[in-house]
């Protein structure tokens, strides 16, 4: 790899954390104000213009609050487990590709930090590890809501990811590849995949929903029964990390479903445009976050919509609804491939 | 192939370049949030929170073997969503071969599912 294109690896790294980060803090303000107005109040609007300075004021009140530690608590993994969710939040982002190919002075940068041939196994394990730091931080705190609050997290996700991983393979058939950038590029136009895995979209996007512990399948930390879930001990910025977490996590799921199934960066029409490549390329990255902040909203809505499940129900729903569904759409799908690959 | 060319094991170090910021980004804030509120321990403050009722011995007591038994089915079946990977990116150049042996391996994989459902281990409730 040559300088100047590890320097604008780094440059471009820095931008996404930092729009990252910025995302995440005004989804929880979008968060509010969307509860607000679904349930007709205001919302947060006394800090700044229309409240939006409120995600600044949050952050600056989780710093300055004290820093409380249990004494039963085991303090190195409950210290751990805050900073495991929050950084395997952040490195998920690494692989999915903002954008085409921007040309400055002759060079060719890509919009994408990191172009792996195995990008959606990469973002599979970093959603895995990231069970440790809910497990580990719900364990260490010593507490039985905590405890049971992180048992729930742990296996609501695990059961998920086994029809997320199927509705995953349903889709590499059709692509046949594992690189991200390789699958929004065979999208163009209106060549989007959920066209052609409506079912693979569905179990997804559920299955989303549960690893990211959003209602209605917010059980790990439902109020009613377990006061805060897996942290219900934590304060300060600790409880900080695990509520920027999910901000974080939704952020990056929307992202990898508008990279998956609609698109990514491609909008149709696009190549038709009389336009430099440059700006088609900018006007593809910003195709690509209104997907994102349409399918945020969409996490919202369903938040404020439905009632949470029962745990039962979410298992079931879970082992005995996704699983089978998922294998029938693997077959489905590759019967339909192989002979459309004999016959046509 | 020309997909072997494309993708170089370098394509890894903004990976760690990244993780080198994050885990840096973390541990500052850990620090700094531990630095900037204020310290007022008390006995009855780092108790554990029960709701107001006096803390009743280790909250690290033994849970429903339910949860147990969930995690060993996902082991077993992650392991073989697994194998599934390189067969779904292979799928064209497989040909009806690869295609009839992954149903077969479909086919054992729905048969487990069918037991362990009649097994009534997904069951949550015995009533």
């Amino acid at each position: 790899m040559e300088t100047w294109e590890l320097l604008s690896k780094i440059i471009f790294l820095f931008v996404i954390l930092a729009i990252t980060l910025v995302v995440a803090m005004y989804s929880t303000y979008a968060e509010r104000k969307v509860a607000a107005f679904m349930q007709d109040r205001l919302g947060p609007n006394r800090a700044g213009p229309y409240g939006l300075l409120q995600p600044l004021a949050d952050g600056l009140k989780m710093f300055m609050k004290e820093e409380i530690i249990p004494t039963m608590a085991n303090r190195t993994l409950f210290i751990l487990g805050p900073s495991i969710a929050m950084t395997t939040a952040l490195l998920t982002g690494v692989v999915i590709p903002w954008g085409g190919n921007l040309t400055i002075a002759g060079h060719v940068i890509s919009l994408q930090v990191a172009d792996l041939n195995i990008g959606i196994l990469y973002i599979f394990a970093m959603v895995s590890i990231g069970v440790y730091g809910i497990m580990l931080g719900g364990w260490a705190s010593n507490n039985k809501y905590a405890l049971l609050g992180s048992v729930r997290a742990a296996s609501q996700m695990i059961s998920y990811e086994l029809a997320m991983g199927m509705a995953i393979i349903a889709l590499v058939l059709t692509t046949g590849t594992l690189s991200l950038k390789e699958i929004v590029d065979q999208q163009q136009g209106w060549h989007w995949n959920i066209f052609y895995q409506p079912l693979g979209f569905l179990i997804f996007l559920v299955c989303a929903f549960a690893e990211t512990n959003r209602a209605p399948f917010d059980l790990p930390e439902c109020e009613t029964e377990l006061i805060g879930g897996y942290h219900t001990e934590y304060s300060s910025m600790k409880l900080g990390f695990y509520l920027f977490a999910e901000y974080i996590n939704m952020f990056i799921s929307a992202a990898v479903i508008a990279t998956l199934y609609f698109g990514g960066y491609n909008f149709p029409f696009l190549n038709r445009l009389p336009l430099d490549a440059n700006v088609l390329t900018i006007l593809g990255s910003v195709v690509f976050f209104l997907k994102i902040f349409f399918l945020i909203f969409l996490f919202m809505w369903i938040r404020w919509t439905l009632p949470r499940f029962r745990y039962d129900q979410l298992m079931n729903l879970g082992w005995k609804g996704f699983i089978p569904i998922s294998i029938a759409n693997i077959m489905v799908t590759g019967v339909v491939i192989y002979f459309k690959e004999l016959f046509f | 192939m020309d997909s072997q060319n494309k993708f170089m094991p370098q394509d890894y170090i903004p990976i760690m370049i990244q993780s080198f910021i994050v885990l840096g980004f973390v541990l500052t804030t850990m620090i700094m949030t531990h630095l900037l509120g204020p310290l007022r321990k008390s006995k009855a403050k780092l108790e554990n929170f029960e709701c107001g009722i006096e803390g009743m011995g280790n909250a690290r007591s033994p849970f429903s073997v339910k949860y147990f038994l969930i995690a060993i089915l996902f082991v077993l079946f992650d392991v073989e969503v697994i194998f599934m990977y390189p067969w779904a990116v292979n799928f064209r150049d497989l040909g009806a071969n690869g295609f009839l042996d992954m149903l077969l391996f479909l086919g054992l994989l729905l048969l487990g599912f069918i037991y362990i459902v009649f097994k009534g281990a997904l069951k949550w409730d015995n009533s």
